[in-house]
């Protein structure tokens, strides 16, 4: 099992030479996460490549969340590396912008929309100093880029859903990073929403930016993401769209569970990828 | 009451200690780790036991550092407890702290039984006594409690200032504080030792039962009323402060309302009760969740209701073919709802308004009434036009949906409706729809 899943990404493309390793945004190798015995990600490698946005796929409990998570150090690993341009991921920690899940802060919390932003400059600000007028204005313009502006000044917990998912992209954005990783941004937020979200990503593409999103709706899949990672505890596969998104991979990936998805399948076949 | 130089004193000693706590008490209740305050102000007394074993000496310093330890050990315990035994923090927090509480009461009365560390004191706390244990500080006369307090509250309000913005994002985001460098694992241990230190320094003065109320009741009053960090430690602290002061005054005056003169009641037990009583009105007055706020806007609403039920009837009144002998007032009573007293009020601010004139009963709108009066007669017969064309409920039954819709509808709204009308002059009743007024 564990051999198939490297030699496949092997196939795939993802295991690559040391000086492409360097070049990648994001590289990790042998990474293994268990919580008391039981395996949550098991042997994950890939690379992924510069300037693309990269959709993460899987089922309920792939270890997607999770996997971002170790990617960053928030949780002990039994094991891996992470590169990030080819340095250990400690050093690099200022060019990783991380937007965690909506659920994972207290929306009560006495900060308005603009102080939640600032947050994003706080690595750059360093330890001890205060916020000063040029962050604040850096915060403000991440916000009116995600277009909320107007909502700067008011407390988190005033904002819909999907304003406050905008809210956390734009703390992102303000972080200036070059790699951001994004647990489901697209969850409990509307149309409108998600298509400003996706605009914004394409921005930060256009810039030269690699972004990885943990993503649920397999319809969109095709007209998101450049590159798919399909996880579910290993690495089922990884490469570009349209090469990897195929049925016979998702029946990899979501094996029994495929009822639900049998009309993204269809979509797949119908357009002649069916391996 | 007369107010003596030991009033003053023991009210300076409460509020420094109240201070204290409230301070880190906001960071507690922000965590939702209230009751952290409380396992730790029971858990360190195991650690006072073994410094005061391993020592020899109950000095200040080798208390606080045996209290940081054990505030340090509970938090830390707690969190392997939660993280490995897959048990809640709430649980874990209660298995860990009671058994170091059990811990230390069982070493102090075995091991220290012959020195002056009392359970009881621990518990209760002697405000009363502070002012008897004076110090000389620059010819100056200060009971030494007060100097400890004042040095605890002074840390603290540094702890604060310096890493204000570190506080706020690992309570905040702990993950990204961390991706961010600012390693929130440490900002926690931090601020447990500091509570663990304003615990033991708290002590003496009002007990570990104040102390918890301390880091608890004025936060969380404090978040009730503001919803920006700042401020809420500021309240937090006034609040703190205030209750030390009525606390104190409270427990010297109010024995003699029941008739007990010449005695007092426990200040500290007092303290706890009157910020209690700051929470309870917090929790009535509260702009955004209180009670009587919620009242206000719904009083307001209905009111809203019937001034523009008012204004209603009145254009009825006025079209062409609908003349009534009777009064406005009479015609009031009977067609508009919400009791006599909410018309008489909505009459009342109409008349103040301008909206409406008119003596004795006879009211007419005037031009400005007459414009809002438009806009809601609007509102009513486009809704019944709307339900009848499009959603083709019978004639019969548009008005009573169109009573209460014509209150909600916007302009904005309006307009869209009336564009999407084939019938667009008259509703359903045959009756005019009068057209946009501005």
């Amino acid at each position: 099992m564990q051999h198939d899943a490297v030699s496949q990404a092997v196939e795939e493309g993802a295991d690559v030479s040391e000086a492409q390793l360097s070049d990648s945004p994001l590289a990790v190798r042998d990474l293994t996460v268990a919580y008391g015995r039981k395996p949550v990600l098991w042997d994950v490698e890939f690379a992924v490549p510069r300037g693309k946005l990269v959709g993460i796929l899987g089922p309920n409990g792939a270890g997607k969340s999770t996997m971002l998570k170790a990617v960053q150090q928030l949780i002990p690993v039994a094991s891996g590396r992470v590169l990030v341009f080819g340095k250990p991921y400690r050093t690099q920690r200022n060019i990783v912008g991380y937007v965690p899940q909506r659920e994972a802060v207290d929306w009560d919390f006495p900060v308005s929309a603009l102080d939640v932003v600032a947050m994003g400059r706080y690595a750059k600000i360093g330890w001890f100093r205060p916020v000063t007028r040029k962050h604040k204005t850096a915060a403000f313009e991440a916000l009116e880029r995600v277009g909320m502006g107007d909502y700067a000044h008011r407390q988190i917990s005033q904002l819909s859903g999907g304003q406050q998912q905008r809210v956390f992209l734009a703390r992102a954005l303000s972080q200036d990073a070059e790699l951001y990783l994004m647990d489901e941004p697209f969850v409990g937020v509307d149309a409108a929403t998600e298509r400003a979200i996706i605009h914004i990503l394409q921005d930060l593409r256009s810039a030269g930016k690699t972004v990885l999103v943990v993503h649920h709706d397999l319809q969109t899949v095709e007209d998101y993401f450049d590159h798919v990672i399909l996880l579910n505890m290993r690495v089922v596969s990884v490469g570009p769209t349209k090469e990897v998104f195929t049925s016979e991979n998702l029946q990899k990936t979501y094996g029994g569970r495929l009822t639900l998805l049998d009309q993204a399948i269809h979509a797949a076949a119908g357009s002649g990828r069916s391996a | 009451m007369e107010w003596s130089v030991s009033d003053i004193w023991i009210v300076l000693a409460g509020s420094l200690s109240a201070a204290s706590c409230a301070l880190l008490g906001c960071y507690l209740v922000l965590k939702k780790m209230s009751m952290m305050g409380d396992a730790i102000s029971h858990a360190v007394l195991p650690g006072l036991a073994v410094a005061f074993l391993v020592a020899g000496t109950r000095d200040s310093f080798t208390m606080f550092v045996g209290a940081a330890i054990a505030g340090v050990f509970t938090a830390a315990v707690t969190q392997w407890i939660h993280s490995f035994g897959k048990v809640d923090e709430g649980s874990s927090m209660g298995v860990v702290f009671t058994t170091l509480f059990a811990i230390g009461l069982i070493l102090i009365v075995r091991a220290a039984d012959s020195v002056d560390l009392d359970p009881g004191c621990v518990l209760y706390g002697t405000i009363e006594l502070v002012p008897l244990d004076i110090r000389s500080i620059f010819g100056v006369n200060i009971p030494a409690a007060v100097i400890k307090l004042s040095a605890v509250l002074l840390i603290n309000i540094a702890f604060i200032l310096i890493f204000y913005k570190e506080l706020k994002i690992s309570t905040f985001d702990p993950a990204l504080s961390t991706t961010l460098g600012i390693n929130a694992r440490l900002m926690h241990y931090l601020l447990m030792t500091l509570v663990a230190m304003t615990t033991v320094a708290s002590f003496e003065s009002v007990g570990s039962i104040l102390v918890v109320a301390m880091l608890i009741v004025p936060a969380a009053t404090a978040h009730l009323i503001t919803d920006r960090l700042s401020v809420l430690l500021l309240l937090s602290g006034v609040f703190a402060v205030a209750s030390s002061f009525l606390g104190h005054l409270a427990a010297v005056v109010a024995p003699t309302w029941f008739g007990f003169d010449g005695v007092s009641t426990s200040t500290a037990g007092m303290m706890a009760v009157v910020s209690g009583c700051f929470f309870l009105v917090a929790v009535l007055v509260s702009p955004r969740y209180g009670v009587i706020s919620r009242m206000i806007h719904q009083l307001s609403l209905s009111l809203r209701i019937v001034r523009e039920d008012v204004l209603g009837l009145l254009y009825r009144v006025e079209e062409p073919g609908r003349a009534d002998p009777r009064k406005a007032s009479t015609l009031l009573r009977e067609v508009v709802q919400g009791g006599a007293i909410k018309r008489w009020l909505a009459v009342r601010s109409l008349r103040k308004a301008g909206k409406i004139v008119g003596q004795n009963g006879n009211y007419q709108l005037t031009p400005s009434g007459r414009g809002e009066a438009i806009d809601l007669i609007r509102s009513h017969r486009l809704w019944e036009s709307y339900l009848a064309e499009k959603l083709s409920v019978s004639p019969d039954s548009v008005h009573e949906p169109a009573e209460r819709m014509e209150h909600f509808l916007t302009e904005e709204l309006r307009e869209h409706i009336a564009a999407d009308m084939e019938q667009e002059a008259r509703d359903p009743h045959g009756k005019e729809i009068p057209s946009r007024h501005r």
